[in-house]
């Protein structure tokens, strides 16, 4: 029996186990979410915004694992998820996002809501298809979900036009894919494999660089094991924070522009870096000739483009994370001698370290007068037992979240690394909760970011999904008021944010309770609050506008040469400088 | 005048580069092929696509510009497209490399003989002339066709068209001429 495009679609999605599409309806998809609506094994999360529908799509795949799915219309809907695709494409997140598109015989005639959708996404998708004939649609929809899910994650686009959904074919879900120009590697040389284990044991000062790519692959507890047959101190990028509890003995924390000054002298001292699903990012490495000067460098990655683009490698491993460190710790395994004599062979390494993390700890003074950032972070960090899934928008906060909220497990730490959309965070806090209605789920936002998706607060309200927003107010782009102060002389272009909504009252037009926290004796009573209610919660916590995100390597600076407090004239500057003033005279204050 | 005809001279010691890549014959693969290059500020130097034996396959040939590091990425983000099939630097073998070039000369009554016997010299063909002008179709490798236009710039090149390198590799147990190395190219 013949069955129609839209059909083959939803069953098509049915196979592959997609239990929830994320999307905003159209002329051209009309037949789709008519087939969609009649049916009951797929939940449609309408969005407010295409943007949203692409952002939580992510969400519920960096929670799960599985492909986020998207269902926009043509023309805008497509070029409302494209900063989506963008985001997923950085981060390697696996995204199958499936577009309308005018019908076969109007394409490129400039007809109502058409866009190039193929051409506008081919630099940020993994791959992308037009689907021309409904016959292939089965088979294209297959492949787009094994390509996004297999090998490096990633975006996938499938173009669907209006006549393709509602022309009838026969329906067959193939069992298996016809792509003879993509087969993603799997297991690692063994040979270079054994040669890395000769490199670790070798190695007086090595350590192990985590990356994004280690939690896609699932590889928690092989990198534990590396780090505890080996000893070996582990430092994790900001995708790859999760991956290795941070509250181990051995975990270093986040590296890089804000890393912890022990994490990256570690890093500049080394003479083995494991890297391991990690990409070398110019956040991570900061001056390229002065990364790591003395390490040897073994690099795991599944996508060989990853290995040897900014920095060498003295021995690229491609294959996926997993599976390497599994055959690795075999042969460590067989190496080991004792473990005792393996811990004190590295006993002046950690010692040194632990000097490191003595001098300078990441650090912060709360007054009774105005709420540190770091504070919240910390007090949230406690009260949720360390357990929640954190989704964080992009700047100060996410930074600060990454530096004391400690993740213990993988895929419960969602953040845009890559691309650092604002906006991200809040939805794909939604998308996780849709994933997992009984987890808590957090989101921790600011001001500038939550304003660029609040709109699907009215789909956390009427699904009452618990999400957990918690707002670091300060009225300003934290980040960029932090670079113009410490580098262009604080001149504030742009960065103070003025006229602030009220965003409990914003909350509670939503639908959503909203809670208020001014001063630093009112956090915890708000935080407890808030997470106690059943529902979602908008909890705007005002913090200070003036507060700066510590260690940090100036863009292009040296990993060892961070800047660890306020430079004197900065503090100078705040103790009654002129953008001081301005800021005091109502521009970007808080509402009281 | 190689050099000068391919190169900019922040290039110096760059290689030149010939890769072939065989792709599914799809609408869209040669440009998320050219995106490629363009997205990461890699100049293709030139470009041929056509068919192959097997009508689902096309063959892409570029010729590009790169030091190691460069061309190695090139190669790696090429082969990670699902479309590619297989992609070969082939300036890493033995290999055969074919051009042709149509110029239209000027030829003033004095130039008509020089004309006929640079182009018997090249044994490069006139195809087509006018009052005015001689139009001469040459094949070779890239040394060969530019010396032609070399030799014709005296009489006023009028117009000119290249295709763009093709290239094979050398079955290797007849090689007649050695490996041939890629030009380290100095301006």
């Amino acid at each position: 029996m013949k069955v129609t495009g839209a059909e083959i679609f939803c069953e098509s999605l049915r196979h592959e186990g997609v239990k929830t599409v994320f999307g905003l309806p159209g002329g051209v998809v009309l037949k789709i979410f008519d087939v969609l609506c009649q049916r009951k094994d797929i939940d449609l999360v309408l969005t407010r915004h295409e943007q949203g529908a692409a952002h939580m799509a992510e969400g519920y795949a960096k929670a799960t694992g599985k492909a986020g799915v998207v269902l926009v219309t043509s023309g805008p809907g497509m070029t409302n998820i494209v900063t989506g695709l963008a985001d997923a494409y950085m981060d390697s997140v696996p995204l199958v996002a499936f577009t309308g598109q005018v019908s076969t015989d109007l394409i490129g005639n400039d007809a109502f809501q058409e866009a190039d959708n193929v051409g506008i996404s081919r630099p940020c998708t993994k791959h992308n298809v037009l689907v021309k004939d409904v016959n292939d649609l089965a088979q294209i929809i297959k492949e787009a979900f094994y390509i996004a899910c297999s090998g490096r994650p990633g975006p996938v686009l499938v173009d669907i036009p209006k006549d393709v959904s509602t022309a009838k074919a026969e329906f067959k879900y193939p069992d298996k894919v016809n792509l003879r120009g993509y087969n993603p590697a799997v297991g690692g040389n063994k040979n270079q494999i054994k040669q890395a284990a000769e490199e670790i044991m070798k190695a007086k000062k090595p350590i192990v660089y985590v990356g994004g790519g280690a939690v896609f692959s699932d590889a928690a507890d092989e990198i534990r094991e590396l780090a505890e047959i080996t000893q070996i101190p582990v430092t994790m990028t900001l995708m790859g924070l999760g991956s290795f509890p941070g509250t181990h003995p051995l975990s270093l924390g986040m590296l890089g522009m804000h890393g912890a000054y022990c994490t990256n002298m570690a890093m500049h001292h080394a003479d083995l870096l494991i890297a391991v699903g990690a990409r070398f990012d110019d956040r991570v490495t900061g001056k390229l000739s002065e990364f790591c000067p003395e390490a040897r460098v073994v690099h795991i990655d599944i996508d060989p483009t990853s290995i040897k683009k900014t920095f060498h490698a003295h021995i690229p491993i491609v294959g996926d994370v997993k599976a390497v460190l599994r055959q690795l710790n075999v042969i460590l395994r067989s190496m080991d001698g004792n473990p005792a004599q393996i811990k004190a062979s590295r006993a002046p390494w950690m010692e040194q370290i632990r000097d490191w993390q003595k001098a300078h700890p990441l650090t912060y003074k709360q007054d009774d007068k105005i709420i540190k950032p770091q504070y919240v972070i910390e007090r949230l960090y406690d009260l949720t037992k360390h357990e929640a899934i954190v989704s964080t928008d992009v700047g100060q906060h996410q930074m600060f979240a990454a530096q004391y909220f400690k993740g213990s497990q993988s895929r419960t730490w969602l953040t845009s690394g890559g691309l650092g959309t604002m906006g991200f965070g809040f939805p794909a806090a939604i998308g996780a909760q849709i994933a997992y209605p009984e987890r808590q789920v957090l989101c921790i936002t600011s001001e500038g970011s939550f304003q660029m998706n609040l709109q699907e607060m009215v789909v956390a309200a009427e699904r009452k999904l618990p999400v957990k927003i918690v707002l670091l107010n300060n009225g300003v782009h934290g980040m960029v008021r932090q670079w113009q102060d410490l580098f262009y002389e604080g001149r504030y272009s742009a960065s103070l944010l003025g006229k602030m909504p009220d965003f409990v009252k914003l909350a509670d037009a939503y639908g959503i309770l909203g809670l208020r926290a001014l001063k630093p004796s009112e956090v915890e009573p708000v935080l407890k609050a808030g997470l106690g209610h059943k529902g979602p919660v908008l909890m705007d916590i005002h913090t200070d506008p003036y507060e700066n995100c510590y260690p940090m390597i100036p863009a292009g600076g040296a990993q060892h040469e961070m800047m660890l407090e306020d430079p004197p004239e900065l503090k100078l500057a705040k103790k009654g400088g002129p953008h001081k003033r301005k800021m005091d005279e109502g521009e970007g204050v808080l509402p009281a | 005048m190689k050099g000068k005809a391919f190169f900019r001279p922040d290039e110096l010691f760059r290689m030149e580069h010939i890769i072939s890549i065989l792709v599914e014959n799809k609408f869209g693969v040669l440009a998320r092929v050219a995106g490629l290059f363009s997205a990461r500020g890699y100049n293709i130097e030139s470009l041929s696509v056509a068919p192959t034996l097997d009508p689902t396959t096309s063959m892409i040939t570029i010729v590009t510009v790169g030091d190691d590091r460069i061309i190695e990425q090139i190669m790696k983000q090429l082969n990670k497209v699902a479309e590619v099939l297989k992609v070969v630097d082939l300036t890493e073998t033995h290999f055969l490399d074919r051009e042709t070039a149509l110029i239209k000369v000027h030829t003033k009554p004095e130039h008509r003989d020089e004309a006929i016997r640079l182009a018997d010299i090249f044994r490069a063909k006139i195809v087509d002339s006018s009052a005015s002008t001689y139009t001469i179709e040459i094949t070779g490798d890239v040394e060969k066709v530019e010396a032609m236009i070399n030799m014709l710039q005296p009489l006023g090149i009028k117009e000119l068209i290249r295709t763009g390198r093709i290239a094979i590799s050398r079955e290797t147990t007849h090689t007649a001429s050695p490996r041939r190395e890629p030009a380290l190219l100095k301006s």
